[in-house]
């Protein structure tokens, strides 16, 4: 936690993107969390995905439940509409913000204990329903508020900071996201910004629901010896399936064009992925294929990152249900509530 | 690129720009921050040991320090360093009871040729040692070309008075009205040792036609300057012209204005962005209504019957040769008469050493100007030493004082039997300065205000009397506010690779993006990949060794504002904010001298 605000003072050389802004421009207020939190690296990566797509960031809606993660959204985007629910409740919040306006990008930002436990059925709900979101788990598989208990996603065998060993199973939010339906399934690591970034933009650029789960070690309970989720396991357990570019037409994010086989995958905006492949075999356009791979890898106790699974062509909750293109706070009043001859119009049809 | 030694002296203290840029090493962010918490006398204290004449410098210091302050780099403007000097003399208690005693003498002898900042920052720095130190001038007291030379508008009688008198007062002898007119005869009286300070004593003529004829009204500046100071010359005619462009040009065009000159027009070769005089100093006279006409190379003056009329100018233009020298060639326009009643010449200064015998040991060379160590200050005479505006030319005060402080060493090297060409390294400390968690010992919230106006006092009072002082100095309040924009560049930021477990919250919340971890390359490559641009190679990159990923960290100094945002968020204490103090080697420090170059 730091006591002094942030100097305002910026960098004089900084680049500015194509709307005039700095990536301090995306920044939030001062955190609160502790020294070293793998949380703020990810808060970092948001506001560096958001400057690099040049975002408007009025026409973002951040949305979290409660926890350490659920905090963060006040630390990106100021300038962005937020919403802080109750434990759990991100999803439903979400989803009903976005059926109310669909112009907006749909930021979620949850945890492990918000979204594994007591939002379960929420985040299950909101993925199998293809809501147009970018929901991202900040998972650091143990209880940091209330001084470091296992949370749902703890790997079984993983040792607590007092020494106390898992005996539960754990829950695997990426595994229960290919099995919903999610369109862009991803995972990544907070210390790996390079990889995380370009990740973080490609699923905003996603239409349909897009699932990224963020292994961020918590310094304070989660980062000893025995933990599966400390900067040291998961460096060394890390097994990077592919390195992402974003194109949206203007400055690629990352520019590092090493010779390789790189697979293009277009969205239907228009906008691109280039995604590069590190494991020959791995086509991230094959869910059943994302799945084996992942539960192969997850019994060798390899932690597998990177773009796993991605439904270039996907639709949304909007065309499933055949809403109205035009926000609801954009309507007149007689087109919102058109009176009672309309309903009984309705209500004679389902009879 | 190899790990960053933080252990070499030089290496902080590079990143202390201020500290670096000053000829006396004047350690500036250390006195700042005393002046920030209300310790004026300790404030004083820093800068009398190093810089000598903290009252004087904070009102005429040619300010070397404050166009390398990183504060002109953060936002536009540096901290007012030399005006938080003066906050230091000004509001300062009574320091009498700090400044050494009359030491015991040693029975060596010492003679100082000039009274003037570098023979007084010499006598400093060995009266308290034993040494018997006599000055000689020819004035009556005791300041040299600080006391004949700067208005008193700029600098009063009073401020030098004290700060020479806190000298003189180590038991220091002062002959005043005392011209040394033969260093044979000085030599002869067997000193053990003699500091030849006398300045650049001569202004340079202006040998243009009817320079004779008009001799009553042409006048040399800095002879009019030291009449005017002494009360010899009170009055000027009503229209004046001021030649050159240097700081005593400033000082005679405003010195005029108050002596009646109603018409005073400054004119110079150069162009006016090129002219020598400070910044500052150009302001106040634009300020004072004297216009500043440049490209005009005087070609004759203009006189009638012996009485001067006007000065007639060549106009000119800049041209640039391949080697991008410049030079002025006719811009074809007509010559220009401009009328006038006196004339002020100031366009530069000789020095003058009619005084020394060419067979007394001493080696001059083909510009007339001694030969002299540079580091050592020694003359071709092991006894005889130079240093100020006598060693090399015209420079300025805080030139002089770091002069006096190497010749004083190396005299008393050379009176102690050891060799002056061995320089002692300087001492060094560095300190954490975390007091807690988040606590720091130092103010660490960045003020965003923008530099303060020192106030002036009103232009029609000042213009009135010539000894009124334009600048009123900052307040306690606006000293405050001043001294907060100082960016504690010597409170450093200290890695420890060891600790450092890559989490990237240092590189997350560094508000300037100084700090980058990568693979490790050659400087111009790993410039090439930091986080924000590198905008000046000239400032360090802080590298680590490897670290566990097989990475290193990068911080490039260039514009780290010293907020330790890095070592707060840092989780390990692998970041450390660590005050970095330097002390100069005087004449009478300890340290022992090493094979390594000091700072």
């Amino acid at each position: 936690m730091t006591y002094i605000a942030k100097p305002k003072f910026h960098h004089p050389g900084l680049k500015k993107n194509a709307l005039g802004y700095t990536h301090r421009d995306y920044e939030g207020k001062i955190s609160t969390l502790c020294a070293g939190c793998g949380h703020d690296s990810i808060t970092a990566s948001i506001i560096e995905a958001c400057y690099g797509l040049s975002i408007e960031p009025h026409r973002v809606a951040k949305i979290s439940g409660i926890g350490c993660s659920s905090k963060t959204p006040d630390y990106f985007l100021g300038n962005s509409h937020g919403f802080n629910s109750v434990h759990g409740r991100m999803p439903s919040v979400l989803t009903g913000a976005n059926l109310a306006n669909r112009d907006l990008i749909y930021l979620g930002v949850s945890g492990d204990g918000d979204s594994a436990s007591i939002g379960f059925g929420q985040f299950a709900h909101s993925i199998r329903r293809g809501v147009n979101m970018t929901y991202i788990v900040e998972n650091n598989g143990v209880y940091g508020l209330t001084k470091g208990q296992f949370s749902a996603t703890a790997d079984r065998g993983s040792k607590s900071k007092k020494g106390v060993t898992n005996t539960d199973n754990a829950i695997d939010l990426v595994a229960i996201a290919l099995q919903l339906g999610a369109t862009f399934v991803a995972r990544s690591f907070s210390g790996d910004k390079t990889q995380l970034v370009p990740l973080i933009a490609a699923a905003i650029r996603h239409k349909g629901a897009s699932f990224i789960d963020v292994i961020s070690p918590c310094i304070a309970f989660n980062n000893h010896a025995g933990s599966t989720k400390s900067f040291d396991y998961v460096r060394e357990h890390n097994d990077a399936v592919n390195r992402l570019d974003v194109l949206v037409g203007r400055d690629p994010i990352a520019v590092d064009y090493a010779p390789g086989t790189v697979q293009v995958v277009e969205q239907h905006d228009g906008s691109k992925i280039a995604l590069r492949k590190i494991d020959a075999d791995y086509d991230p356009h094959d869910r059943l294929g994302a799945q084996t791979f992942l539960a192969r890898h997850a019994a060798k106790g390899q932690i597998v990152t990177g773009l796993l699974y991605v439904d270039p062509e996907a639709d949304d909750l909007h065309e499933h249900l055949n809403t109205v293109e035009t926000p609801l706070n954009a309507l007149e009043a007689d087109t919102l509530c058109p009176g009672s001859a309309v309903l009984d119009k309705i209500n004679a049809s389902l009879r | 690129m190899k790990p960053t030694d933080i252990a070499a002296p030089d290496y902080f203290h590079k990143v202390v720009d201020c500290q670096w840029a000053c000829p006396a090493h004047t350690p500036v962010p250390e006195y700042i921050r005393l002046i920030a918490q209300g310790r004026y006398s300790d404030a004083y204290m820093i800068n009398w040991k190093s810089n000598v004449f903290p009252g004087i410098l904070g009102r005429t210091c040619d300010r070397p320090c404050e166009p390398a302050c990183r504060r002109g780099r953060v936002e536009e403007t540096p901290v007012a360093i030399c005006r938080l000097k003066r906050v230091a003399a000004d509001f300062k208690d009574d320091i009498k009871q700090r400044l050494p005693k009359p030491a015991a003498k040693n029975g060596k002898r010492v003679a100082l040729v000039g009274g003037g900042p570098a023979s007084l920052t010499v006598a400093r720095d060995l009266a308290p040692l034993g040494y018997h130190c006599t000055v000689f001038d020819a004035d009556p007291e005791a300041g040299g070309m600080m006391r004949t030379q700067i208005p008193k508008f700029r600098l009063p009688n009073s401020v030098i008075d004290e700060e020479t008198g806190y000298i003189l007062g180590l038991g220091v002898e002062y002959k005043g009205g005392h011209r040394i007119d033969s260093m044979k005869a000085l030599l002869a009286e067997k000193y053990d040792a003699i500091f030849v300070g006398s300045g650049a004593p001569r202004g340079r003529e202006l040998d243009i036609p009817g320079r004779k004829e008009a001799a009553a009204n042409i006048h040399i500046g800095i002879e009019w300057l030291a009449n005017v100071s002494f009360g010899h010359v009170d009055k000027i005619g009503k229209r004046v012209i001021v030649l050159g462009g240097g700081n005593t040009a400033m000082d005679c065009c405003r010195t005029a204005r108050r002596l009646g000159g109603e018409k005073v027009t400054v004119i110079v070769r150069s162009g006016f962005e090129e002219m020598k005089a400070s910044p500052w100093e150009k302001e106040d006279a634009l300020h004072e209504d004297i216009p500043i006409l440049n490209y005009m190379v005087p070609v004759a003056f203009k006189h009638v019957s012996g009485k001067l009329i006007g000065v007639t100018f060549q106009h000119v233009k800049a041209e640039y040769d391949d080697k991008g020298r410049r030079n002025l060639v006719p811009s074809g326009d007509p010559d220009q008469t401009i009328p006038c009643d006196d004339v002020l010449v100031a366009v530069g200064q000789e020095n003058a050493f009619p005084w020394i015998e060419q067979d007394c040991g001493i080696a001059f060379d083909k510009w007339h100007m001694p030969e002299v160590d540079p580091k050592t200050f020694v003359s071709t005479n092991p006894k005889v030493f130079f240093g100020g505006d006598a060693a090399f030319g015209p420079k300025n005060i805080i030139w002089a004082v770091a002069h006096g402080h190497d010749a004083a060493l190396s005299i008393h090297k050379m009176l102690s039997g050891e060799d002056v060409t061995e320089r002692p390294l300087p001492e060094v400390e560095i300190s954490s300065q975390k007091m807690g968690i988040h606590e720091w010992s130092y103010d660490n919230d960045i003020s965003i205000d923008k530099r303060f106006k020192v106030p002036h006092r009103d232009k029609v009072i000042a213009l009135k009397d010539i000894r009124a002082e334009v600048e009123l100095g900052y307040d306690v309040k606006l000293a405050l506010g001043e001294a907060h924009r100082c960016l504690n560049c010597d409170v450093q930021t200290v890695f420890s690779t060891s600790l450092c477990i890559e989490c990237d919250a240092c590189a997350d919340i560094c508000p300037m993006d100084c700090i980058t971890f990568t693979d490790n390359g050659e400087e111009d490559d790993l410039r090439q990949r930091l986080k924000a641009p590198s905008l000046h190679p000239d400032q360090d990159l802080y590298v680590s060794s490897d670290l566990k990923t097989g990475r290193v960290m990068v911080k490039d100094e260039d514009v780290c504002l010293h907020c330790g945002l890095c070592a707060e968020r840092c989780p390990t204490g692998a970041w450390d904010m660590q005050k970095y103090f330097i002390e100069m080697t005087h004449a009478g420090s300890t340290c022992p001298t090493k094979s390594r170059s000091a700072a």
